[in-house]
Protein backbone atom coordinates (compact mmCIF):
# COMPACT_ATOMS: atom_id res chain seq x y z
CA UNK A 1 0.00 0.00 0.00
CA UNK A 2 1.57 3.53 -1.04
CA UNK A 3 2.25 6.03 1.33
CA UNK A 4 -0.37 8.45 -0.22
CA UNK A 5 -3.05 5.84 -0.18
CA UNK A 6 -2.51 5.71 3.37
CA UNK A 7 -2.34 9.65 4.00
CA UNK A 8 -5.97 9.32 1.85
CA UNK A 9 -7.73 7.15 4.16
CA UNK A 10 -6.34 8.89 7.68
CA UNK A 11 -7.25 12.31 5.95
CA UNK A 12 -10.93 11.04 5.01
CA UNK A 13 -10.92 9.49 8.59
CA UNK A 14 -9.96 12.40 10.41
CA UNK A 15 -12.24 14.44 8.23
CA UNK A 16 -15.27 12.93 8.17
CA UNK A 17 -15.38 11.92 11.84
CA UNK A 18 -12.39 13.05 13.76
CA UNK A 19 -10.91 9.38 13.49
CA UNK A 20 -7.00 8.76 13.97
CA UNK A 21 -5.27 6.76 11.98
CA UNK A 22 -2.01 6.18 12.00
CA UNK A 23 -0.61 5.94 8.63
CA UNK A 24 2.39 3.52 9.75
CA UNK A 25 -0.09 1.46 10.30
CA UNK A 26 -0.04 -0.48 7.07
CA UNK A 27 -1.33 -4.12 7.73
CA UNK A 28 -3.88 -2.65 10.06
CA UNK A 29 -5.60 -0.28 7.36
CA UNK A 30 -5.09 -3.20 4.31
CA UNK A 31 -7.18 -6.22 7.37
CA UNK A 32 -9.90 -3.20 7.84
CA UNK A 33 -10.38 -1.84 4.18
CA UNK A 34 -9.80 -5.55 2.24
CA UNK A 35 -13.20 -6.61 3.51
CA UNK A 36 -14.95 -3.18 2.53
CA UNK A 37 -13.19 -3.63 -1.07
CA UNK A 38 -14.50 -6.90 -1.27
CA UNK A 39 -18.43 -6.02 -0.35
CA UNK A 40 -17.96 -3.17 -2.89
CA UNK A 41 -16.85 -5.42 -5.89
CA UNK A 42 -12.86 -3.98 -6.05
CA UNK A 43 -10.33 -6.40 -6.62
CA UNK A 44 -8.25 -4.85 -4.11
CA UNK A 45 -7.92 -2.36 -1.42
CA UNK A 46 -5.67 -0.51 -4.07
CA UNK A 47 -8.30 -0.36 -6.58
CA UNK A 48 -10.91 0.94 -4.16
CA UNK A 49 -8.57 3.83 -3.08
CA UNK A 50 -8.19 4.16 -6.72
CA UNK A 51 -11.72 4.99 -8.03
CA UNK A 52 -11.95 6.68 -4.30
CA UNK A 53 -9.82 9.20 -5.22
CA UNK A 54 -11.24 10.02 -8.69
CA UNK A 55 -14.93 9.98 -7.31
CA UNK A 56 -15.35 11.04 -3.94
CA UNK A 57 -18.34 8.85 -3.87
CA UNK A 58 -19.82 9.43 0.12
CA UNK A 59 -21.15 5.33 0.20
CA UNK A 60 -17.42 4.66 -0.86
CA UNK A 61 -16.05 7.06 1.81
CA UNK A 62 -18.24 6.45 4.74
CA UNK A 63 -17.24 2.63 4.77
CA UNK A 64 -13.53 3.22 5.17
CA UNK A 65 -14.34 5.54 7.52
CA UNK A 66 -16.40 3.36 9.59
CA UNK A 67 -14.30 0.27 8.94
CA UNK A 68 -11.20 1.90 10.29
CA UNK A 69 -13.29 3.50 13.47
CA UNK A 70 -14.50 0.40 14.31
CA UNK A 71 -12.97 -0.69 17.76
CA UNK A 72 -13.29 -3.23 20.60
CA UNK A 73 -16.12 -4.43 22.85
CA UNK A 74 -17.12 -6.37 25.50
CA UNK A 75 -20.07 -6.55 27.84
CA UNK A 76 -19.13 -5.00 31.27
CA UNK A 77 -15.90 -3.60 29.58
CA UNK A 78 -13.77 -2.69 32.68
CA UNK A 79 -16.72 -3.61 35.27
CA UNK A 80 -16.13 -0.60 37.42
CA UNK A 81 -17.80 1.95 35.65
CA UNK A 82 -21.34 -0.20 35.76
CA UNK A 83 -20.58 -1.13 39.31
CA UNK A 84 -21.07 2.81 39.81
CA UNK A 85 -23.65 3.33 37.37
CA UNK A 86 -25.75 1.03 39.50
CA UNK A 87 -25.11 1.59 43.33
CA UNK A 88 -24.35 5.02 42.23
CA UNK A 89 -25.28 7.20 39.31
CA UNK A 90 -28.81 5.24 38.93
CA UNK A 91 -30.35 5.58 41.86
CA UNK A 92 -29.16 8.97 42.63
CA UNK A 93 -30.70 10.04 39.24
CA UNK A 94 -33.87 7.76 39.96
CA UNK A 95 -34.41 9.75 43.19
CA UNK A 96 -33.63 13.23 41.60
CA UNK A 97 -36.00 12.64 38.26
CA UNK A 98 -39.05 11.42 40.35
CA UNK A 99 -41.53 10.03 38.02
CA UNK A 100 -39.50 11.47 34.59
CA UNK A 101 -37.59 8.88 33.02
CA UNK A 102 -33.75 8.81 33.18
CA UNK A 103 -32.56 9.38 29.49
CA UNK A 104 -29.28 7.23 29.32
CA UNK A 105 -26.95 7.01 26.31
CA UNK A 106 -24.58 5.05 24.60
CA UNK A 107 -22.42 6.65 22.44
CA UNK A 108 -20.52 4.95 19.97
CA UNK A 109 -22.58 1.41 21.02
CA UNK A 110 -20.50 -0.33 18.33
CA UNK A 111 -22.07 -3.63 18.64
CA UNK A 112 -24.32 -3.11 21.35
CA UNK A 113 -22.58 -4.72 24.34
CA UNK A 114 -22.29 -1.72 26.60
CA UNK A 115 -26.07 -0.57 26.15
CA UNK A 116 -27.09 -4.11 26.60
CA UNK A 117 -25.06 -4.05 29.36
CA UNK A 118 -26.51 -1.20 31.00
CA UNK A 119 -30.47 -2.20 30.10
CA UNK A 120 -29.32 -5.61 31.94
CA UNK A 121 -28.29 -3.76 34.89
CA UNK A 122 -31.47 -1.77 34.85
CA UNK A 123 -33.61 -4.91 34.71
CA UNK A 124 -31.65 -6.52 37.50
CA UNK A 125 -32.02 -3.03 40.02
CA UNK A 126 -36.11 -2.55 39.15
CA UNK A 127 -36.36 -4.22 42.18
CA UNK A 128 -34.84 -2.04 44.59
CA UNK A 129 -36.12 0.88 42.64
CA UNK A 130 -39.25 0.84 42.65
CA UNK A 131 -41.17 3.11 39.90
CA UNK A 132 -38.10 3.87 37.49
CA UNK A 133 -38.29 4.64 34.50
CA UNK A 134 -36.11 4.87 31.79
CA UNK A 135 -34.81 5.93 28.23
CA UNK A 136 -32.54 4.11 26.64
CA UNK A 137 -30.58 5.17 23.44
CA UNK A 138 -27.59 3.50 21.77
CA UNK A 139 -26.15 5.10 18.39
CA UNK A 140 -23.06 4.35 16.58
CA UNK A 141 -21.12 5.95 13.22
CA UNK A 142 -21.50 2.48 11.80
CA UNK A 143 -24.73 1.30 10.31
CA UNK A 144 -23.97 -2.04 10.16
CA UNK A 145 -22.52 -1.84 13.47
CA UNK A 146 -25.86 -0.77 14.63
CA UNK A 147 -27.69 -3.50 12.81
CA UNK A 148 -25.58 -5.96 14.34
CA UNK A 149 -26.52 -4.21 17.70
CA UNK A 150 -30.05 -4.00 16.90
CA UNK A 151 -30.48 -7.82 16.19
CA UNK A 152 -28.93 -8.55 19.57
CA UNK A 153 -27.14 -12.00 18.14
CA UNK A 154 -23.90 -12.83 19.83
CA UNK A 155 -21.68 -15.34 19.01
CA UNK A 156 -20.64 -17.69 22.01
CA UNK A 157 -17.15 -16.20 22.33
CA UNK A 158 -19.00 -12.86 22.12
CA UNK A 159 -21.19 -13.66 25.22
CA UNK A 160 -17.64 -14.56 27.32
CA UNK A 161 -16.51 -11.17 26.87
CA UNK A 162 -17.09 -10.06 30.38
CA UNK A 163 -21.07 -10.90 30.34
CA UNK A 164 -21.50 -13.18 33.65
CA UNK A 165 -22.81 -16.53 33.34
CA UNK A 166 -26.03 -15.23 35.89
CA UNK A 167 -26.50 -12.85 33.68
CA UNK A 168 -26.45 -14.97 30.46
CA UNK A 169 -28.98 -17.41 31.57
CA UNK A 170 -31.35 -14.72 33.32
CA UNK A 171 -30.99 -12.25 29.74
CA UNK A 172 -30.42 -14.44 26.69
CA UNK A 173 -31.62 -17.87 25.21
CA UNK A 174 -29.87 -20.19 22.76
CA UNK A 175 -30.88 -19.94 18.93
CA UNK A 176 -28.58 -22.39 17.11
CA UNK A 177 -25.16 -21.66 17.70
CA UNK A 178 -26.19 -17.60 18.75
CA UNK A 179 -27.19 -16.01 21.59
CA UNK A 180 -29.92 -13.86 21.77
CA UNK A 181 -30.58 -11.06 23.85
CA UNK A 182 -34.09 -11.37 25.19
CA UNK A 183 -37.02 -9.39 23.78
CA UNK A 184 -37.36 -7.36 26.58
CA UNK A 185 -33.99 -6.65 27.22
CA UNK A 186 -33.78 -5.94 23.63
CA UNK A 187 -36.71 -3.37 23.28
CA UNK A 188 -35.69 -1.36 26.11
CA UNK A 189 -32.81 0.24 23.75
CA UNK A 190 -33.73 3.15 20.82
CA UNK A 191 -30.96 3.32 17.86
CA UNK A 192 -29.63 6.11 15.47
CA UNK A 193 -26.61 6.92 13.47
CA UNK A 194 -24.56 9.58 15.26
CA UNK A 195 -21.51 11.05 14.22
CA UNK A 196 -20.24 12.69 17.57
CA UNK A 197 -18.36 14.98 15.72
CA UNK A 198 -20.93 16.42 14.35
CA UNK A 199 -23.89 18.91 14.80
CA UNK A 200 -25.52 16.87 17.75
CA UNK A 201 -28.03 19.68 18.48
CA UNK A 202 -31.17 17.44 17.60
CA UNK A 203 -29.92 14.52 19.46
CA UNK A 204 -31.79 15.07 22.56
CA UNK A 205 -30.94 15.65 26.50
CA UNK A 206 -29.63 12.85 28.47
CA UNK A 207 -28.69 12.42 31.87
CA UNK A 208 -26.10 10.09 31.43
CA UNK A 209 -23.57 9.40 28.67
CA UNK A 210 -21.28 6.40 27.99
CA UNK A 211 -18.92 7.57 25.72
CA UNK A 212 -15.71 4.94 26.47
CA UNK A 213 -13.21 4.68 24.49
CA UNK A 214 -14.09 7.62 21.58
CA UNK A 215 -11.62 10.44 23.18
CA UNK A 216 -8.63 8.22 22.70
CA UNK A 217 -9.52 7.45 19.36
CA UNK A 218 -9.73 11.02 17.90
CA UNK A 219 -7.41 13.21 16.48
CA UNK A 220 -6.50 16.49 18.97
CA UNK A 221 -8.13 18.98 17.32
CA UNK A 222 -11.76 16.80 17.43
CA UNK A 223 -11.02 15.91 20.99
CA UNK A 224 -12.19 19.36 22.50
CA UNK A 225 -15.29 19.37 19.89
CA UNK A 226 -16.05 15.92 20.86
CA UNK A 227 -16.63 16.92 24.97
CA UNK A 228 -18.44 20.00 23.86
CA UNK A 229 -20.71 18.27 22.01
CA UNK A 230 -21.16 15.84 24.62
CA UNK A 231 -21.59 18.91 26.99
CA UNK A 232 -24.73 19.96 24.85
CA UNK A 233 -26.16 16.74 25.00
CA UNK A 234 -26.08 16.38 28.55
CA UNK A 235 -28.42 17.77 31.13
CA UNK A 236 -26.77 20.04 34.13
CA UNK A 237 -27.10 17.22 36.82
CA UNK A 238 -26.10 14.98 34.56
CA UNK A 239 -23.02 12.26 34.27
CA UNK A 240 -20.41 11.48 31.59
CA UNK A 241 -18.56 8.04 31.62
CA UNK A 242 -15.09 8.02 29.63
CA UNK A 243 -12.89 4.78 29.33
CA UNK A 244 -10.25 4.00 31.62
CA UNK A 245 -7.37 5.98 30.57
CA UNK A 246 -9.24 8.65 28.84
CA UNK A 247 -9.71 12.20 30.39
CA UNK A 248 -11.31 14.92 29.95
CA UNK A 249 -8.73 17.38 31.84
CA UNK A 250 -6.72 19.81 29.51
CA UNK A 251 -9.97 19.68 27.07
CA UNK A 252 -11.44 22.59 27.54
CA UNK A 253 -13.65 23.13 30.29
CA UNK A 254 -16.92 21.68 29.60
CA UNK A 255 -16.22 19.10 32.32
CA UNK A 256 -14.68 18.50 35.57
CA UNK A 257 -14.00 14.99 37.21
CA UNK A 258 -16.12 13.26 39.88
CA UNK A 259 -13.58 13.26 42.66
CA UNK A 260 -12.62 9.44 43.61
CA UNK A 261 -14.53 7.99 40.71
CA UNK A 262 -12.16 7.14 38.01
CA UNK A 263 -13.56 7.69 34.49
CA UNK A 264 -16.56 9.55 35.83
CA UNK A 265 -17.27 13.35 34.87
CA UNK A 266 -19.89 15.95 35.22
CA UNK A 267 -20.67 19.24 33.83
CA UNK A 268 -18.38 22.25 34.62
CA UNK A 269 -20.94 24.91 36.03
CA UNK A 270 -18.96 27.57 34.65
CA UNK A 271 -18.96 26.12 30.94
CA UNK A 272 -21.75 27.83 29.17
CA UNK A 273 -23.62 25.73 26.52
CA UNK A 274 -23.63 27.93 22.99
CA UNK A 275 -26.67 28.59 21.54
CA UNK B 1 -0.07 -18.82 47.03
CA UNK B 2 -3.87 -20.00 45.79
CA UNK B 3 -4.80 -23.43 44.55
CA UNK B 4 -6.57 -23.94 41.26
CA UNK B 5 -7.25 -28.02 40.83
CA UNK B 6 -7.48 -28.03 36.85
CA UNK B 7 -10.25 -31.49 36.60
CA UNK B 8 -10.22 -32.35 32.72
CA UNK B 9 -9.96 -35.71 30.70
CA UNK B 10 -7.87 -34.00 28.30
CA UNK B 11 -4.25 -33.73 29.06
CA UNK B 12 -3.67 -30.67 26.58
CA UNK B 13 -6.49 -28.70 27.99
CA UNK B 14 -4.99 -29.42 31.32
CA UNK B 15 -1.89 -28.14 30.16
CA UNK B 16 -3.32 -24.97 28.47
CA UNK B 17 -5.30 -24.13 31.62
CA UNK B 18 -2.37 -24.40 33.81
CA UNK B 19 -0.37 -21.66 31.61
CA UNK B 20 -3.03 -19.32 31.82
CA UNK B 21 -3.53 -19.92 35.04
CA UNK B 22 -0.26 -19.96 36.79
CA UNK B 23 0.49 -16.39 34.61
CA UNK B 24 -2.66 -15.37 36.99
CA UNK B 25 -0.47 -16.03 40.17
CA UNK B 26 -2.45 -20.03 40.41
CA UNK B 27 -0.01 -22.99 42.12
CA UNK B 28 -1.78 -25.72 40.12
CA UNK B 29 -2.88 -29.17 40.78
CA UNK B 30 -4.47 -31.89 38.07
CA UNK B 31 -6.93 -34.46 38.33
CA UNK B 32 -8.14 -36.36 35.15
CA UNK B 33 -12.19 -37.42 36.51
CA UNK B 34 -14.29 -36.50 39.75
CA UNK B 35 -12.95 -39.20 42.16
CA UNK B 36 -9.22 -38.03 41.57
CA UNK B 37 -10.65 -34.53 41.83
CA UNK B 38 -12.52 -35.49 45.20
CA UNK B 39 -9.25 -37.42 46.72
CA UNK B 40 -7.37 -33.92 45.84
CA UNK B 41 -10.16 -32.01 48.15
CA UNK B 42 -10.27 -34.39 50.59
CA UNK B 43 -6.60 -34.19 51.17
CA UNK B 44 -6.08 -30.54 50.50
CA UNK B 45 -8.71 -28.13 49.88
CA UNK B 46 -8.22 -25.67 47.01
CA UNK B 47 -9.33 -22.50 46.64
CA UNK B 48 -10.23 -22.85 42.89
CA UNK B 49 -11.38 -25.43 41.05
CA UNK B 50 -11.83 -25.30 36.86
CA UNK B 51 -14.20 -28.07 36.05
CA UNK B 52 -15.32 -29.87 33.05
CA UNK B 53 -18.02 -31.73 32.96
CA UNK B 54 -18.14 -35.01 30.66
CA UNK B 55 -15.08 -37.20 32.08
CA UNK B 56 -15.29 -40.94 32.74
CA UNK B 57 -15.94 -42.87 35.97
CA UNK B 58 -17.26 -39.57 37.93
CA UNK B 59 -18.52 -36.34 35.65
CA UNK B 60 -17.63 -33.17 36.77
CA UNK B 61 -21.65 -32.37 37.85
CA UNK B 62 -21.88 -35.19 40.05
CA UNK B 63 -18.34 -34.07 41.89
CA UNK B 64 -19.44 -30.78 42.57
CA UNK B 65 -22.53 -31.96 44.16
CA UNK B 66 -20.46 -33.97 46.05
CA UNK B 67 -17.99 -31.33 47.29
CA UNK B 68 -20.58 -29.16 48.23
CA UNK B 69 -21.05 -31.80 50.69
CA UNK B 70 -17.92 -32.48 52.09
CA UNK B 71 -16.49 -30.65 55.35
CA UNK B 72 -15.23 -27.01 53.85
CA UNK B 73 -16.73 -28.13 50.57
CA UNK B 74 -18.61 -24.78 50.04
CA UNK B 75 -15.39 -22.90 50.06
CA UNK B 76 -13.93 -23.65 46.31
CA UNK B 77 -14.96 -21.40 43.88
CA UNK B 78 -15.90 -23.62 41.15
CA UNK B 79 -15.78 -22.22 37.21
CA UNK B 80 -17.10 -24.87 34.79
CA UNK B 81 -14.94 -25.27 31.98
CA UNK B 82 -16.89 -27.34 29.24
CA UNK B 83 -18.19 -27.83 25.51
CA UNK B 84 -22.14 -28.34 27.58
CA UNK B 85 -23.29 -24.97 26.43
CA UNK B 86 -27.13 -26.01 26.26
CA UNK B 87 -28.97 -23.28 29.05
CA UNK B 88 -30.50 -25.87 31.11
CA UNK B 89 -27.84 -27.65 31.75
CA UNK B 90 -25.91 -24.28 32.61
CA UNK B 91 -29.01 -23.62 34.88
CA UNK B 92 -27.88 -27.09 36.59
CA UNK B 93 -24.78 -26.43 37.05
CA UNK B 94 -25.24 -23.05 38.52
CA UNK B 95 -28.10 -24.55 40.89
CA UNK B 96 -25.70 -27.21 41.91
CA UNK B 97 -23.28 -24.54 43.57
CA UNK B 98 -21.04 -23.39 40.50
CA UNK B 99 -20.12 -19.58 40.63
CA UNK B 100 -18.96 -19.54 37.07
CA UNK B 101 -18.85 -21.00 33.75
CA UNK B 102 -16.58 -21.30 30.70
CA UNK B 103 -18.12 -22.52 27.19
CA UNK B 104 -15.45 -24.10 25.45
CA UNK B 105 -13.63 -23.41 23.23
CA UNK B 106 -11.88 -20.59 25.53
CA UNK B 107 -9.40 -18.52 25.60
CA UNK B 108 -6.70 -16.73 27.93
CA UNK B 109 -9.12 -13.91 27.88
CA UNK B 110 -11.92 -15.82 29.38
CA UNK B 111 -10.39 -17.37 31.69
CA UNK B 112 -8.86 -14.45 33.64
CA UNK B 113 -12.04 -12.37 33.77
CA UNK B 114 -14.41 -14.89 34.29
CA UNK B 115 -12.01 -15.85 37.54
CA UNK B 116 -12.09 -11.63 37.97
CA UNK B 117 -15.45 -11.85 37.56
CA UNK B 118 -15.78 -13.87 40.43
CA UNK B 119 -13.38 -12.29 42.64
CA UNK B 120 -10.08 -15.13 41.78
CA UNK B 121 -8.33 -12.60 39.60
Amino acid sequence: MRVEDRELVAQLCAARAGVRVDVEKTYLIESRLGPVARREGFGSVNDLLTTLRARREDRLAWGIVEAMAHGETAFFRDREPFALFRDEVLPTLAKLRGGEPVRIWSAACASGQEVYSLAMVIEDERARLPGLKVELFGSDLSERQLEKAQSGLYTQFEVQRGLPIRQLVRHFEQDDEMWAISPRIRQMVRWRRINLVADLSTAGRFDVIFCRYVLSSLVEPMKTRLLENLARALGPEGFLFLGRDETATGLGDAFQPVQGRTGLYARNPAFRVAA
Amino acid sequence: MKTCLVVDDSRVIRKVARRILEDIGFEIAEASDGVEALAWCRAAMPEAVLLDWHMPIMDGLEFLKQLRKEPGGDRPTVVFCTVENNIERIREALACGADEYIMKPFDGDIIVTKFAEVGLA
